[in-house]
C-alpha cells in the first residue's frame, strides 16, 4: 500500500462525503419543508406579543424570506448558498447559522470527546476485566453491566449524578461551562450509554477471539494468560469496537442535546434543541448537516485505522476488502 | 525400547455439556520413547485428538481430565498447574496444530510469533531471536527466511504457513512434537513434502513425535508404532508392520479396509454397466476457459483461473476432474453447470448446446445436471426438515402434490439406505455421513443424467468415505447417472472414475482411463500426485496391490 494510493482513497472517501453531505442537506429540506406550519409564523406568535399580527405583514415577511416561491425554487437557492458555506439566517436571532453553530461547538465538542475518551477506556477496561476473570461469578456480575448501562435513560442518570456528587457531596459543579470540573457530571452522565456498548462488543469479540485457533497456538508456546489475552486476542478483537465507536458517535452528539439540557450547559445541544422548539428551520438544517459532517469524518478516521490493526484489511483499490 | 519420555496411565477425559458430562477418552494408557514417532490413528470422535492435547493441558473448553496420570519427566501433567505447565509448553513439548490458515494470529508478523517461544521461555533476547527467527525458517524449510519473517500470515500460502508453525513448535528444542492432523488442510503434494520435511528435521533434531491422523496411509508411512483409537478407548497397538500385516481388532481390520489410500480398487469402476455404454456422449466441453479481471496496477489485468479445457463425459460413467487447490477444477464443473459463465469455449449437453442457454432452455439444464457439495455440514438448510431438503427440487420445479412428492422423498432416502424415520428429523440431528446421502437423495430427486459431485467425501470419515463411494457406484448401475467428480484425492478418484483429467494452474496437463493414468502416467505432475499419495509404499493385510 503505497502513500499515493492512500492518498488517492481519502481524496474518494471525501468526494463521497459531498455527496452524503448534499443527501443529508436535501432530505433535510423535504422534511422541514413538510411540517406544517412555517418560520414566518413561528416568529410572529414568538417574537412579536404586541398582539396581532396581520395576514398582510405576514406575507410581507414571507416574500421577504422567499418562503412564498415555489419549493424547487427554494432549494435550489438555499442549496447554492450552502454549497458557498452560507447555510441562511437563524430565524429567531437573525445571525447567520453557521456563526450560530461555530459558537456552540467547541463546548459540546469537549463534551463529546471526553465522553469519548471515558466511554472507551471504561467500557474496554470493563469488558478486558470481565473476560480475564476466571471468577465465574465476577464475570457474570461484569457481563452484565452494560446490558444495565445501555438501558438507563440518559436523563435519569444525569439527575442521579447531579444529586449525589453535586448536592450531597459537593465534589462537582451541577450546572454550566465553568472550567474541566464543570465537564466531570456530563461527560460521565454521555459515557455511559456509549461505554456500555463498546464493552459489550468488545467483550463478546475477545470472548470468540479467545477461541480462535491462533490463541491456542499461543498458549502452545506457553504464553501465559495476560500475555494470551492482551497480545493476541485483543488487537483481533479490537476491530468490531472500533466500527461500533465510530457509528457511536452520531450518538453521542444525539444524547449531547438530553446531556446539555439536563446540566444547563451552553453548546450545540441546546441550540438544537432552541432551534426545533422555535421551528427554526435553517439553524436545524444547519444542524443535520453538521452531524452528517461528523460521522462522515469519523468513519473515515475509523477506516483509515483498520489496516493499521489488521494487515489484511487494504484501503487503497476503492474499498475496504479482505485481501 | 528405552524408558518412555512420554507415559500416559489410565487417562480419562470428558466433556461437560448441557445434559451431563459425555466421556471422550477412557482409560487410556500410551507410551512414547524418546526420539520414536507415535501414530494415534482414529475416526473423528475417537478421542485422539483430545488424547494430544490433554497431554499439552490444552482441552477445548468444558474439557476435564477426570484421572489418570501423564508422565513426562518428572511432571505429572493431569495434575500440573498452569505455571507448570507453562515451562512445559514450547520449550519441552511443541504442537503443530491441525488447520494452518486458522492458527497464526493474522495481525503480527511472521517473526514475532516465531521469536515469541523464545521471548516468552527467556531463550533470547529481542535481537538475538530477530537472528534465530531467520535461522528457523529456514530450518522449517521456507525459502526467502529475513522476508518471510517481516511478512504476515494472509501473505503466505497455506504450506508456508504451516512451516512457520513447524519452526514454532521446534524453536526451544523440545523433546517432544504433538502433531495433530498436521497437513490434512493442504494439498496432497504439499502434505508430503511438509511429512517428510517434519521427519527429516525430526529425526536430526531426536524430538520423539506424537502424530495424530485419519489417516492411515499417513501413519503407515510415518509411524514406528500406531495406536488405534475409538470410542474413547486404545483398540490395538502395535509396531507400525504388525498393525497393518496383521491387525487383531475388528475395528482396525474395518479401517484398513476403508482406507482409500491403502485399498486395492474394491470396485474396479471400468466393469460397471459396460452395458450402458453408448456412442453419443452426454456431455462434451470444448476449449472452455474463465478469465477474472484483476485489480489495476502492474502485472497482468486478468487471471487465467482455466484455459482450454476439453473432456467428454459419457453416459453412465464417471469422470474425474483432479487437482490441487487453485487448479481450476471447481471453476470448471461450476460452468459445466452454468453456475459461472465461461470466457471461452462451448458446453454440449445431450448434442445440445448449453454454453448460451438462458430462461426454459437453462432450467431444463439445471433439472437434468444436479450438484452434491463438499460439506454436508453446510448444504443442507438448518431449518428444514429431511423431507423438506429432499423434496426442494420437486417443489422448485413444481413436479406432484405432497402426497406424491412425500412417496418420493421416501423412496429416495431408501435408494440412499435411510430410513425413512429420519424424514421428519433435522440436518443437525444427522451424522456427517448420513448429511452427505440426503444431499445425494435431494440430488437425485429430479432423475438427473448428470450429477457433479464437489469433494463429495473429503469431509467424512475414511469408513464413511468407503460407504458413500459405494452408494455413488451403486446408483450409477442402477440408474446411468453420469458423475463429473471433483476431487484432490487420487486415492478416492481409482475408486470410482473411468476416465480422468488431471488439471494444474488451469489447464489440463494429462487426460486418459483411470487405468492407464495409474499404471503409466505420462506428466511429471501425474506421477508426483501419484507418489503423493499416502501409504503408497506400506505393506497391508489384504497384500493384493
Amino acid at each position: 500500500m503505497g502513500g499515493s494510493a492512500t492518498g488517492r482513497y481519502v481524496l474518494r472517501r471525501l468526494a463521497q462525503a459531498v455527496v452524503v453531505l448534499w443527501a443529508a442537506y436535501t432530505v433535510s429540506f423535504l422534511v422541514l419543508d413538510a411540517l406544517p406550519g412555517d418560520p414566518v409564523t413561528a416568529m410572529a406568535s414568538a417574537g412579536m406579543d404586541s398582539g396581532a399580527v396581520d395576514q398582510e405583514q405576514l406575507d410581507q415577511l414571507r416574500a421577504e424570506y422567499g418562503y412564498d416561491d415555489p419549493m424547487l425554487v427554494r432549494y435550489l437557492d438555499h442549496l447554492g448558498s450552502a454549497a458557498t458555506g452560507d447555510l441562511g439566517d437563524s430565524v429567531a436571532t437573525g445571525r447567520p447559522v453557521v456563526d450560530t453553530i461555530a459558537q456552540a461547538l467547541p463546548p459540546t465538542l469537549q463534551l463529546a470527546g471526553a465522553a469519548l475518551a471515558l466511554a472507551v477506556l471504561l467500557g474496554g477496561g470493563l469488558a478486558l476485566v470481565a473476560t480475564y476473570s476466571r471468577r465465574r461469578w465476577l464475570r457474570q456480575v461484569l457481563l452484565s453491566l452494560p446490558g444495565l448501562g445501555v438501558s438507563v435513560p440518559t436523563f435519569w442518570v444525569g439527575l442521579v449524578l447531579v444529586q449525589v456528587l453535586s448536592f450531597q457531596l459537593r465534589l462537582f459543579p451541577a450546572f454550566g461551562n465553568s472550567g474541566p470540573s464543570s465537564l466531570v457530571l456530563p461527560a460521565v452522565t454521555l459515557a455511559i450509554p456509549t461505554g456500555a456498548l463498546v464493552a459489550q462488543v468488545l467483550a463478546k469479540s475477545l470472548l470468540t477471539a479467545l477461541d480462535e485457533p491462533y490463541v491456542q497456538t499461543a498458549r502452545a508456546k506457553g504464553a501465559g494468560r495476560a500475555r494470551v489475552h492482551l497480545s493476541h486476542a485483543l488487537r483481533n478483537a479490537s476491530l468490531p469496537a472500533l466500527t461500533v465507536v465510530g457509528l457511536l458517535a452520531g450518538q453521542l452528539l444525539a444524547n449531547s442535546v438530553v446531556v446539555e439540557t439536563v446540566f444547563s450547559r451552553d453548546g450545540l445541544g441546546r441550540v438544537t434543541a432552541g432551534a426545533v422548539g422555535s421551528q427554526d428551520l435553517p439553524l436545524v438544517q444547519g444542524v443535520v448537516v453538521l452531524g452528517a459532517l461528523v460521522f462522515v469524518l469519523v468513519n473515515l478516521a475509523v477506516d483509515l485505522v483498520y489496516p493499521l490493526l489488521d494487515r489484511r484489511i487494504v484501503v487503497a483499490g476503492g474499498r475496504r476488502s479482505l485481501a | 525400547m528405552s524408558a518412555p519420555l512420554l507415559s500416559i496411565r489410565d487417562l480419562s477425559v470428558s466433556y461437560t455439556t448441557r445434559t451431563g458430562p459425555v466421556p471422550a477418552v477412557r482409560g487410556v494408557d500410551l507410551d512414547v520413547a524418546p526420539g520414536e514417532v507415535v501414530a494415534l490413528v482414529g475416526e473423528s470422535g475417537s478421542g485422539k485428538s483430545t488424547t494430544a492435547h490433554a497431554v499439552v493441558g490444552l482441552l477445548p473448553r468444558g474439557g476435564r481430565v477426570d484421572g489418570g496420570e501423564i508422565r513426562f519427566g518428572a511432571h505429572d501433567l493431569a495434575t500440573a498447574g498452569d505455571r507448570e505447565l507453562r515451562a512445559v509448553r514450547g520449550a519441552r513439548i511443541g504442537l503443530v496444530p491441525q488447520d494452518p490458515t486458522v492458527s497464526l494470529n493474522p495481525t503480527k508478523r511472521i517473526g514475532a510469533q516465531v521469536a515469541e517461544v523464545l521471548r516468552v521461555h527467556g531463550l533470547a533476547g529481542r535481537r538475538e531471536a530477530a537472528a534465530r527467527v531467520v535461522e528457523l525458517l529456514e530450518r522449517a524449510g521456507l525459502s526467502d527466511p529475513a522476508v518471510r519473517a517481516r511478512q504476515y500470515p494472509h501473505e503466505l500460502s497455506g504450506g508456508m504457513r504451516q512451516r512457520v508453525l513447524i519452526a514454532i513448535a521446534i524453536a526451544a528444542g523440545p523433546e517432544l512434537l504433538i502433531a495433530d492432523e498436521p497437513t490434512s488442510a493442504l494439498d496432497v503434494t504439499v502434505q508430503r513434502r511438509i511429512l517428510d520435511h517434519l521427519d527429516t528435521l525430526t529425526r536430526e533434531l531426536g524430538t520423539a513425535v506424537l502424530l495424530v491422523t485419519h489417516d492411515l496411509g499417513v501413519a503407515a508411512d510415518r509411524a514406528q508404532r500406531i495406536a488405534v483409537m475409538s470410542g474413547g478407548r486404545i483398540v490395538e497397538v502395535g509396531p507400525t508392520e504388525q498393525v497393518l500385516s496383521d491387525p487383531r481388532d475388528p475395528y482396525t481390520r474395518r479401517l484398513l479396509a476403508a482406507a482409500p489410500s491403502l485399498a486395492v480398487a474394491r470396485r474396479s469402476p471400468a466393469a460397471v454397466a459396460p452395458a450402458l455404454r453408448e456412442a453419443d456422449p452426454l456431455v462434451e466441453v470444448e476449449g472452455l476457459g474463465k478469465d477474472y479481471p484483476l485489480p489495476r496496477g502492474s502485472g497482468p489485468r486478468v487471471l487465467h483461473a482455466v484455459r482450454d479445457v476439453s473432456f467428454t463425459v459419457e453416459r453412465g460413467r464417471t469422470l474425474a476432474l483432479v487437482g490441487e487447490s487453485g487448479s481450476g477444477k471447481s471453476t470448471t464443473a461450476r460452468m459445466v453447470l452454468r453456475l459461472t459463465e465461461p470466457t471461452t469455449g462451448r458446453i454440449r449437453f445431450d448434442g445440445e448446446d448449453v454454453t448460451a442457454a438462458r430462461g426454459a432452455d437453462l432450467r431444463r439444464l439445471r433439472r437434468r445436471a444436479q450438484l452434491v457439495y463438499q460439506n454436508p455440514y453446510a448444504s443442507l438448510d438448518p431449518r428444514f426438515s429431511i423431507e423438506e431438503v429432499v423434496t426442494e427440487p420437486l417443489r422448485a420445479f413444481g413436479i406432484g402434490d405432497r402426497a406424491s412428492r412425500a412417496a418420493r422423498a421416501r423412496e429416495l432416502l431408501d435408494r440412499v439406505s435411510l430410513p425413512a424415520t429420519v424424514l421428519g428429523r433435522q440436518p443437525a440431528e444427522l451424522s456427517g455421513g448420513q448429511r452427505q446421502r440426503v444431499a445425494i437423495a435431494r440430488a437425485l430427486a429430479l432423475s438427473p443424467e448428470l450429477v457433479v459431485c464437489d469433494e463429495p467425501v473429503s469431509a467424512l470419515d475414511v469408513s464413511v468415505q468407503a460407504q458413500v463411494l459405494e452408494l455413488l457406484a451403486e446408483l450409477q448401475e442402477d440408474t446411468g447417472v453420469s458423475y463429473l467428480f471433483i476431487s484432490h484425492d487420487l486415492a478416492v478418484v481409482r475408486q470410482v472414475a473411468h476416465t480422468v483429467v488431471v488439471m494444474r494452474g488451469g489447464e489440463v496437463v494429462e487426460s486418459g482411463t483411470t487405468e492407464a493414468l495409474f499404471t503409466s502416467p505420462t506428466h511429471d505432475y501425474t506421477r508426483e500426485l501419484l507418489a503423493a499419495i499416502p501409504g503408497a509404499t506400506a505393506p497391508t493385510a489384504g497384500g493384493t496391490r
